[in-house]
């Protein structure tokens, strides 16, 4: 008996300890861009003095964070919207009709799960370059959607799969076309799996690094992860500053995440269990 | 009257419905194509010829590859940015898919708060992995960071480091902020590969006496390996893929001395930054890095899925 409690408590001690390592470093980075540069430097661990708010209003006025956050949201926002109408239409075309190509189709859409698309960087830069997108947001909205595509014909395919036909049949017959029960009768139905891909490419799209820092060179153009790098070039030396736009960078996703935690833990291993 | 005017109407809609039908997949197979399939398939020819900057020179077979392999610093620079991926992978197995193992595994026991804890280990996940370079990147700071403070508050002054300065411990110090940052993730997959296991096959294996170590060992790994399976190509893939993390943190060079080079760093210097050892940015042998790169994972990959699906066949 009292081994089984001795046992319990350490389970408690390890999962709570790790609850500290996840956690700690999130509530550093975020107590310290309220402090000054010189409680940062004397005694880093403590919990604020002081509060003040005035590093955001200087990290506002050096660096132009607005455009940065600007642009996250539109790339974010575009590719997603993209991503989840054009990989709808055609998982609802993959589930619901064979054609001899069919089943080749979707092979082909499912390769792009393995296709480590970073490596096609140098091609696609000068693709890029060719269309006149490179320094344009329009090269990393293509470059996400493009890429979120395989994941999310994925995902959507096998969920319109699980729908019952004779929802469309009964549509059919009020006279519904394809487009009306593709939009009307099934889009509604298979919500759930549309939050999935919402959620698996917004966190991508929002968090990327890679491609802004090879197509993008205009400060007004760049998007928060990137902006990072502008700040931690320039203020290498203000942590209070360094802190403040980390905490910025992070602060929307998490809001995001509590809200709808339980959405996103799912949706992110959504992928991975099927 | 209405009868054949309906008979009328109706093929002639359906017969240019049907031709609409098609219209479906093609803007996301069009993108896919243009902006996926197309550029790694480029990637295959440029390996083929030889770069001037970013103009096309002539066509020269493998000569890429054998410069990657056979001349001097390519091939020490490729062997030793392989070898820390390798180290990457390995570390990351153990420790972080370890720890991760173990959570979930408490979770699956009916641990108190386990919806909290679920999300406290996923936080770090929803950081921009630059965010998470940078952060620690502050944490490590040798004179003013956080741990070597904290180091010092346990009277443990002497193990304080440079962990980022010094070649022996920055990989390591990065393979552990990695882990940080993925363990919340590893923790969900092996939950769910935990759940997944009938709650009879449990039941029974107790009432056949068995407990603990055989327990975990021949009922509970063996029935949740599909999720092992996974996440362990995730691993191998991020391992090999590693590139952010080292960029954020220790830069294009992999500093200090190549001690934190990835294939995927050494990669980005010969593509853009021309430091890969030539001094010239050189597409020909990045192409042909890339390309060595996507066999590795592709058919790492392939393989454990294969794995995967015949285990599966079998219970």
């Amino acid at each position: 008996m009292r081994a089984g409690i001795g046992r319990r408590s350490l389970q408690y001690l390890f999962a709570y300890l790790f609850v500290l390592v996840a956690l700690y470093p999130i509530v550093l980075m975020v107590s310290s861009s309220v402090k000054t540069n010189a409680e940062i430097f004397t005694s880093p661990l403590a919990l604020p003095k002081t509060f003040s708010l005035d590093t955001y209003r200087k990290l506002w006025e050096v660096v132009p964070f607005a455009d940065f956050l600007m642009n996250s949201v539109v790339v974010s926002v575009t590719s997603v919207l993209l991503i989840t109408v054009t990989s709808a239409m055609a998982a609802f075309y993959l589930a619901r009709f064979s054609y001899r190509w069919t089943g080749l189709l979707y092979f082909f859409f499912l390769l792009g799960l393995m296709i480590p698309i970073k490596l096609g960087i140098v091609p696609l830069f000068l693709l890029m370059k060719k269309l006149g997108l490179l320094n344009s947001l329009w090269s990393l909205i293509l470059i996400y959607t493009a890429s979120g595509i395989p994941i999310s014909v994925f995902i959507l395919t096998g969920f319109f799969r699980t729908l019952p036909v004779e929802l469309e049949e009964a549509a059919r017959i009020d006279g519904c076309n394809h487009f009306q029960v593709f939009w009307r009768v099934l889009l509604p139905l298979i919500r759930p799996a549309l939050g999935t891909v919402v959620i698996i490419n917004f966190i991508h799209a929002w968090n990327d690094f890679f491609f802004p820092l090879i197509f993008i060179q205009d400060e007004a153009l760049k998007t928060i992860p990137v902006g990072m790098m502008v700040l931690f070039g320039e203020y290498e030396t203000d942590w209070s500053l360094l802190f403040a736009g980390l905490t910025l960078s992070a602060l929307p996703m998490i809001a995001v995440f509590l809200i709808a935690s339980r959405q996103f833990m799912e949706g992110l291993t959504a992928g991975a269990v099927k | 009257m209405g009868v054949p005017e309906r008979e009328h109407v109706q093929p002639k809609r359906k017969s240019k419905a049907r031709w609409l039908l098609h219209l479906f997949p093609l803007p996301a197979f069009i993108l896919y194509t243009l902006f996926v399939v197309y550029p790694i398939l480029s990637a295959f020819t440029y390996s083929m010829y030889e770069w001037k900057g970013i103009a096309r020179g002539a066509f020269v077979g493998l000569q890429n590859f054998l410069t990657l392999f056979q001349v001097e610093p390519f091939n020490k620079l490729f062997w030793n940015a392989f070898g820390h991926n390798v180290i990457y992978f390995l570390v990351e197995m153990v420790v972080q898919n370890g720890i991760a193992f173990i959570l979930a595994f408490l979770i699956y026991r009916k641990i108190r708060g386990a919806g909290f804890l679920k999300i406290a280990y996923f936080m770090p996940r929803l950081l921009s992995v630059i965010v998470v370079g940078f952060l620690w990147k502050l944490i490590l700071n040798p004179n003013y960071g956080a741990l070597n403070t904290f180091l010092a508050k346990l009277g443990l002054e002497e193990w304080a480091k440079p962990w980022l300065g010094d070649p022996d411990t920055a990989l390591l110090a990065i393979i552990l902020v990695n882990c940080w940052f993925g363990i919340g993730f590893a923790v969900l997959i092996f939950l769910a590969g935990l759940q997944s296991i009938p709650e009879e096959l449990i039941e029974a294996a107790r009432l056949d006496g068995a407990k603990g170590i055989t327990m975990l060992g021949r009922i509970i790994l063996p029935l949740m390996m599909p999720s092992i399976t996974i996440m362990t190509i995730f691993t191998f893939i991020q391992a090999f893929e590693a590139f952010e993390l080292v960029y954020a943190m220790q830069g294009s060079m992999g500093e200090p001395f190549h001690s934190t080079d990835t294939l995927a760093v050494y990669f980005y210097r010969l593509a853009f930054s021309g430091s890969g050892g030539a001094g010239d940015v050189s597409i020909g042998l990045g192409s042909a890095l890339a390309v060595v790169l996507f066999f590795i994972v592709a058919s790492v990959s392939a393989f454990s899925l294969r794995v995967m699906r015949k285990r599966e066949i079998q219970h």
